[in-house]
């Protein structure tokens, strides 16, 4: 079964080629059959793929499979070559089934669209085949086209809607804030290449372990500039700023980049470079605090949204955070872990709120929305499951035990554990904050505005089975205190290094902490929004409680600094560069020819003797030199 | 010997001058004619003597000739003479007289800058000799000159004939020496 | 026979291509153009003619050989420019005829 494994990033190219060739000649029905035919093919390989790999691992936990040689020049060969170890296994499954899933729901959302179907769904199976060739990628070149060919689906999905200014803006914002980091990740590539002499992964880290000390500065570049990569591309500090943005895009779409694909594309890049990432402990522990960091201001960013997509979108930024933490401290299985859960409930609460979106004419601010637990009763209850494992309710939730496990990585964690920790948890109270105040808003409360879709079954029934999975995977991985079963962990390991222990019953007060903050959060939104919506409404009247709110809406000024900063110092720059100074040396140039052609055209007087003249004159001097000079 | 060839360079000089400076254009072919057979005398003296009768047959015969003819057509007369009167006045001549004698300064310069003086000619060269070497090393050169005579040719004719009325419409047309050459 | 010194030869042949010289760049009359550069064009074959008889050689008076075949060709061509010429412009100033002025 595993020599099938080329069909799962290939299915969804043949059917981006297929749509975007052939698109405009399909009904809807085919179109719709051809874009989530070929995904789903490509989950059912996968899935295939999966079973063999996990049933009868092959020789040494990988296997690798070589379809070409891409270039070969001067020693240089890297292939079009798939790896796959359980790393590569849990991304390809969740890409491609939360896609599938995705996919199925985009059929009917965007049914109403008057135009572009066929270029949704072409962008679409671009966009899942993109992110398998990323993680499958057996050299660091194919992923690197794995990780352009996401940013540029990303730019295209986002700005589906391109008649509207604005949405054309995110998309530019999206494709360049990441190109950022894009740059560094090449570089960081480049330099890989020119110390260690290859770009496959695994030789890679093989020789950069046998050749390199831990902490020199070459691993400290080499891991920093990957760093800087994963930074743009799963939106973190301080290249955070074009995810809430990005919900320019339908909301399948965000559902997609912040589930399934691109924003993880981050988590994985370190994953993967793990070796180099420990060589470096210094950019390790840059990781896990700019994760710390990260969850944090998301987190009081999400608090304050009106628009119910933005609240998710920052709730993205800040889950990715967790999972940069995990990778920061070691707890690589958990980063994974954490990882699939995330896609399962990130992608349920995007697309429920799509179909919230769809039935309120396209409205998105939570506070015109209200009490819609009972009109739509399957919604509500879906949305809720995604809710209580994103805001990681206790035992119940597959969310809760990603989160432990993430949380007890950091306790145990040499580089601050502590204070990491705390951050942690912080976020967790945040998390259950700022979810049920979007539950609450949503769901409860008085009709504001009435809901009139009626759901079709291909919008239902991901929303089901992906409620189904945010509560069920958490039993995948039972901690040592809750029922030891640690499958996933195992089966993680067997490609990422080990996490380390902590003692059993510290673990256990770690979860019990952990617990009282989520459930603290849910129960704080509670009062704030539900009991007393007035106490916030006048902390919100006070000053400090106003600036505090303004604040955290606009995401911590940072596209405020940013436009102040790099954006209006580049403008003032140009602004005085206005006479293009730098130009001058070569409109000099220009100047000169200029005035050599107008003398020169002097001599041209068409007159045979003035030739002659010249040409007598040019002899003597010819001569001249000749005689006296040599 | 001897004095022939400083005669002869005299005659040639001056001969030279005449034709060069004159304001008709048949009395300066004459001069010319005169210089040309100077020249002919002195290659006589330098051991030439083929060289020296190619001399008059083609420069003083043919190409004089060819000069004259086309003077003829063009049938210059008096006022021609006036109209170079006006065109040479003595001061252009300063100038390039200069730019000349600059040339000519250098020339001799060179000339006397040599460690060797006065080595006497080597004697005279055979006509065989110049035949041998002519057709012998020199036979590509050969094959090119009758090439380039051959251009000279195609090209005068082209140049010469007279154009016809649609060829000419962008040039001005009717030219006076119309009646001349009928 | 004479026994000239190469010198006094050459210098003939110098003094000889700048009149030529003179005549081309003075004379306007276009006729006058052409037989000056007649002049010039004799005055490099006496150098030849000198040098080889310095030298003993036959190859000097082959290369007048050369530059008479040259001058030849070169006289027809420019006679029937001045043909030309005169018949265009009705002059035979060659400052009349600067169309390609730059």
């Amino acid at each position: 079964m595993l020599h099938l494994l080329f069909l799962v990033p290939i299915l969804p190219f043949c059917g981006f080629v297929v749509l975007a060739l052939f698109g405009r000649w399909f009904d809807r029905r085919q179109v719709a059959a051809i874009g989530v035919g070929s995904i789903g093919l490509s989950a059912l390989f996968a899935l295939l793929v999966g079973f063999d790999f996990v049933i009868a691992p092959p020789a040494g936990d990988h296997f690798s499979q070589s379809l070409w040689t891409w270039i070969n020049v001067g020693g240089f060969s890297p292939h079009i070559a798939f790896y796959l170890d359980s790393l590569s296994v849990i991304m390809i499954l969740v890409v491609t089934v939360v896609g599938f899933l995705i996919h199925v729901y985009s059929a009917e959302y965007m049914e109403d669209e008057p135009d572009g179907y066929a270029r949704f769904f072409a962008c679409m199976n671009l966009f899942v085949g993109s992110m398998l060739t990323l993680v499958l990628a057996d050299n660091l070149l194919l992923l690197y086209l794995g990780w352009e060919g996401v940013g540029l689906c990303s730019y295209l999905l986002i700005g589906f809607w391109y008649t509207d200014p604005a949405n054309g803006r995110a998309a530019r914002k999206a494709f360049i804030v990441t190109r950022i980091g894009d740059t560094a990740l090449l570089v960081g590539l480049l330099l890989l290449f020119t110390k260690l002499g290859t770009l496959q992964i695994q030789p890679l880290m093989q020789l950069a372990s046998e050749r390199w000390v831990v902490g020199s500065s070459i691993t400290v570049a080499a891991a920093g500039l990957l760093l800087g990569g994963a930074l743009g591309k799963s939106a973190q500090l301080p290249l955070q700023t074009w995810l809430p943005d990005a919900m320019a895009g339908p909301t399948p779409v965000s559902a997609l980049i912040h589930a399934a694909t691109m924003v993880t594309a981050g988590v994985y890049l370190i994953a993967r470079m793990n070796v180099l990432f420990t060589l470096s402990p210094v950019i390790q522990t840059t990781v896990a605090a700019v994760g710390a960091g990260t969850l944090i201001l998301a987190g009081f960013s999400a608090l304050t949204q009106r628009d119910i997509k933005r609240v998710l979108a920052y709730s993205t930024i800040s889950q990715i955070g967790y999972m940069f933490l995990a990778v920061g401290v070691g707890a690589w299985s958990a980063a994974m872990f954490h990882f699939m859960t995330h896609a399962f409930f990130k992608a349920l609460l995007f697309m429920a709120a799509g179909v919230i979106i769809l039935g309120l004419h396209h409205e998105q601010d939570m506070f015109k929305m209200g009490g819609l637990r009972k009109q739509t009763p399957l919604v509500f209850w879906t949305f809720l499951a995604g809710s209580l494992s994103l805001a990681a309710l206790p035992l119940v939730t597959a969310g809760f035990y990603s989160k432990d496990a993430i949380l007890a990585g950091a306790w145990a964690s040499d580089a601050g554990g502590r204070w990491l920790w705390a951050a942690g948890l912080g976020g967790a109270l945040l998390t259950g904050l700022y979810t049920f105040r979007m539950v609450f808003l949503t769901f409860f409360g008085q009709v504001q505005t009435p809901f009139h879709l009626k759901p079709g079954l291909r919008l239902l029934l991901p929303l089901v089975v992906l409620a189904f999975l945010s509560i069920v995977a958490g039993f995948l991985d039972l901690p040592r205190t809750l029922g030891n079963q640690p499958w996933f962990s195992d089966f993680v390991h067997t490609s990422l290094p080990e996490t380390k222990e902590i003692a059993g019953s510290v673990e256990r007060n770690l979860q019990i902490v952990a617990s009282l903050a989520s459930i603290g959060g849910i129960l704080l939104a509670y009062y704030f929004f539900l009991r007393e919506p007035g106490f916030v409404r006048r902390l919100m009247m006070t000053p400090l409680g106003a600036a505090l709110h303004r604040f955290w809406f606009v995401g911590w000024g940072f596209d405020w600094a940013y436009d102040n900063l790099i954006v209006g110092t580049y403008v003032r720059l140009a602004r005085a560069n206005r006479a293009d100074v730098f130009d001058l040396p070569m409109r000099g140039i220009a100047l000169i020819n200029q005035a050599g052609h107008i003398v020169l055209s002097r001599t041209e007087t068409g007159r045979l003797r003035w030739y002659a003249t010249s040409v007598a004159f040019g002899a003597i001097v010819a001569v001249g030199i000749v005689v006296f000079v040599t | 010997m001897n004095a022939v060839y400083y005669i002869s360079s005299v005659v040639a000089v001056v001969a030279t001058v005449a034709a060069v400076t004159g304001l008709n254009a048949v009395h300066s072919l004459l001069y010319l004619i005169v210089s040309f057979l100077a020249v002919a005398l002195i290659f006589f003296t330098l051991g030439a003597p083929v060289i020296a009768a190619l001399e008059v047959i083609i420069y003083a015969g043919a190409i004089i000739v060819l000069f004259i003819f086309v003077v003829m057509i063009l049938n210059l007369g008096d006022v021609a003479v006036e109209q170079e009167k006006r065109w040479t006045v003595g001061k252009m001549w300063v100038g390039p007289a200069l730019l000349a004698l600059v040339l000519m300064a250098e020339l001799v310069y060179v000339l006397f800058q040599q460690t060797v003086h006065h080595l006497p000619g080597a004697g005279p060269i055979q006509p065989q000799d110049l035949g041998a070497t002519l057709f012998g090393p020199y036979m590509l050169g050969v094959e090119l000159a009758s090439m380039v005579l051959l251009a000279g040719l195609v090209g005068a004719y082209h140049l010469g004939r007279r154009r016809q009325p649609d060829e000419t419409a962008q040039e001005r047309q009717e030219p006076v020496d119309a009646g001349a050459r009928r | 026979m004479a026994s000239i010194p190469m010198e006094q030869g050459l210098l003939l042949a110098g003094v000889l291509f700048a009149i030529g010289l003179t005549g081309v760049l003075v004379r306007r009359n276009i006729i006058f153009v052409l037989l000056s550069l007649e002049v010039m064009l004799n005055a490099a074959g006496l150098a030849f003619i000198v040098a080889g008889y310095r030298w003993g050689q036959p190859d000097g008076q082959v290369l007048f050989l050369f530059v008479l075949t040259m001058a030849a060709a070169e006289v027809s061509v420019g006679l029937a420019l001045v043909l030309q010429l005169h018949r265009v412009f009705k002059t035979l100033d060659v400052d009349v005829a600067s169309r390609m002025r730059g």
